[in-house]
């Protein structure tokens, strides 16, 4: 069960029952308007009480919430998209929707990871976790961006890539690894946005990029909370914990420099205000896109390599036994 | 012989008294340790192919010297993780266990003559995974080799990216990758050697970037381990999933070779690289 629409459950009641005498109020001549102010004032000290202050755990179900905006949402507020289909190789993986659009009168490929609303769709979509064939389709529309100079504009939306029998049989290490390796190479702006799941390697194969945005409750993780408890704690229960430790939330990834700018989302998360969370979207990526474009392809490839090549913390220090080190 | 692996071999000497007789995982046989190392780390009974060491490796792949490069890159505690242990304590226990700093080695050397650049990871530090030093050390290596127009050679075993450290770790994917990419864009030869286990991130990033892939027999090697995918079907996987014998079978990788060829077939791809390398120089 998630987490937030259970604690959201009460307050969607007391939304309802406010709406409720609103109406009576309006139709009869008897003044509710003392009751409704009350009804108000708990509802905004609940909603603060829950969405105040999340922690890391509850922001990772706020990623999962069955409502959250999805890539698709936001696609649909592009000026223009023609969708791309297929890996040319194997089959149309629906976990990945990719092809030409417009941001505003900007020409872009966008590429984005596409989870379902229901279960149908999710089954359809495997969840949004990509398969080998989904990867090869990046790679192409990857490849083929950076072949016409068109940016290339991503959306992060994954729990990982696909671990199925298939998906290792079709290589699903190369096709992540050929990703990354074709991001790398792209002589054209990349913005990437992380607006719920960022599960590992499967996410990060659409998401090296010259600006990293993240929703103020998304998250991006080398390892799901659930999967991290139970390797390193043995035990699945401790994903709270997990969570908490791994850094995973947008805040902590602003810190460590690997975000680069955080969308703040309406309280009470993305889904409570749709178009208003995906438009400030939209708008940072044109934003991004507008100080990237004017850079030549050769410094943005420079700036993109120096950027990957800093992250890190490590100590230096010079050991006694090695002495023929250059 | 080498400045720096006397000075390791002498400090790997007490772990391996301390353990005279070796029992093959494979066929059960009780094998003497020295018999062992004499015959590559391969059982003789049934040809397993022993998880290496990474000094050992560079000892039997590596002719003569071996100048090691980022040796003084040394892993952090970015996120002051906790688990069932500190990762502080762990890395000691691994440093104790392992004599090495980090889960790779990286230098330059020559093999059957030819100067290369060589990483060599080691699974049993930290199960191979990578953190900031792996990315670190990698990524220096393949600088290196390109400023001196070297070839690559790196031999992986890794669990995948370090947990301990987070989001750090799983960025080393992108930055070897860049590594990668930029040696390889500038006309550079890259060979990695997959060895038991090669998973996860280090799969997904510069094991597969390679030009050519090799893997030595029976090498565990994918993206999800074995567990989690059977956890996801609900069912036991063949034996032969995931095996190197498998991938090559589906087209993944150029070959399988067993250890006893590894060097001599090496020398061979290096003479080929080297071979392109002289005609482009001279038209
Ligand atoms: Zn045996």
């Amino acid at each position: 069960m998630n987490l937030i629409v259970e604690r959201e459950r009460g307050l969607l009641e007391l939304e309802k029952r406010i709406a409720e005498l609103r109406e009576a109020n309006a139709a009869q001549s008897l003044d509710l308007s003392s009751e409704i102010r009350a009804l108000e004032e708990k509802y905004s000290q609940i909603q603060r009480e829950i969405f105040g202050s999340m922690t890391p755990w509850q922001k990772v179900h706020m990623a999962r919430h069955p409502n959250r905006p999805t890539a698709s949402d936001y696609i649909a507020e592009f000026a223009q998209f023609d969708e791309l289909h297929g890996d040319r190789h194997f089959r149309d993986d629906h976990a990945i929707v990719g092809g030409f659009a417009k941001l505003g009168e900007r020409a872009v490929m966008v590429i984005a990871q596409q989870r379902g609303r229901d279960t149908k769709e999710n089954l359809r979509r495997n969840f949004g976790m990509p398969s080998p064939e989904g990867y090869r389709k990046v790679q192409r529309l990857a490849h083929l961006a950076s072949h016409l100079g068109l940016p290339i504009v991503t959306f992060v939306d994954t729990k990982g890539a696909d671990p199925g029998i298939g998906s290792e049989e079709r290589a699903q290490s190369e096709a992540i690894a050929a990703c990354l390796y074709e991001f790398t190479i792209a002589r054209v702006p990349i913005v990437a946005t992380v607006i719920g799941e960022g599960g590992s390697g499967g996410a990060l194969a659409l998401s090296i990029a010259d600006r990293i945005i993240m929703l103020e409750h998304s998250y991006y993780s080398v390892a799901s909370p659930e999967g991290c408890a139970a390797i390193l704690w043995s035990d699945a229960s401790k994903a709270e914990e997990a969570a908490a430790r791994l850094k995973l939330t947008a805040q902590d990834l602003l810190q460590f420099g690997i975000a680069d700018e955080i969308v703040p989302e309406p309280t009470g998360g993305a889904h409570r205000d749709p178009a208003g969370t995906i438009s400030r979207v939209l708008k940072n990526i044109s934003d991004a896109l507008g100080e990237l474009s004017s850079l030549p392809a050769a410094q943005l490839k420079e700036a993109r390599y120096q950027k990957y090549r800093r992250i890190g913390a490590w100590q230096t220090e010079r050991l006694e036994t090695v002495k023929t080190g250059p | 012989m080498p400045d720096w692996l006397p000075r390791r071999r002498a400090k790997n000497e007490p772990a391996e008294d301390a353990a005279t007789w070796s029992k093959c995982p494979k066929c059960s046989e009780v094998l003497y340790r020295r018999d062992l190392a004499a015959n590559l780390w391969v059982c003789p009974r049934c040809g397993h192919h022993f998880r290496m060491s990474a000094v050992d490796r560079i000892n039997i792949t590596v002719d003569g010297d071996f100048k090691e490069i980022g040796a003084d890159v040394l892993p952090g505690d970015p996120l002051e993780w906790v688990d069932k242990k500190k990762y502080a304590a762990k890395l000691a226990g691994d440093r104790e266990k392992s004599q090495l700093s980090e889960a790779v080695i990286c230098g330059i050397g020559k093999i059957g003559g030819f100067e290369t650049a060589i990483g060599v990871m080691d699974f049993h530090f930290r199960g191979g995974t990578m953190g900031t030093v792996v990315g670190e050390r990698i990524a220096m290596l393949l600088e290196r080799a390109r400023d001196l127009r070297l070839p690559c050679v790196i031999f992986t075993a890794s669990g995948g990216a370090r947990m301990e450290e987070g989001m750090l770790a799983l960025m080393q994917l992108a930055k070897t990758t860049a590594a990668v990419a930029r040696y390889r864009e500038d006309g550079n030869f890259l060979v990695t050697v997959l060895t038991d286990p090669t998973t996860g991130g280090v799969s997904a990033s510069f094991a597969f970037q390679a030009d050519v892939i090799a893997a030595e027999p029976k090498a565990m090697i994918g993206f999800a381990g074995r567990r989690v995918i059977e956890q996801t079907i609900r069912q036991k996987l063949p034996d032969q999933f995931q095996t190197a014998e498998f991938l090559l079978e589906k087209g993944h990788i150029d070959m399988v070779v067993p250890r006893a060829d590894l060097k001599a077939m090496l020398t061979r791809l290096l003479d080929y690289a080297a071979a392109g390398r002289s005609r482009t120089a001279a038209s």
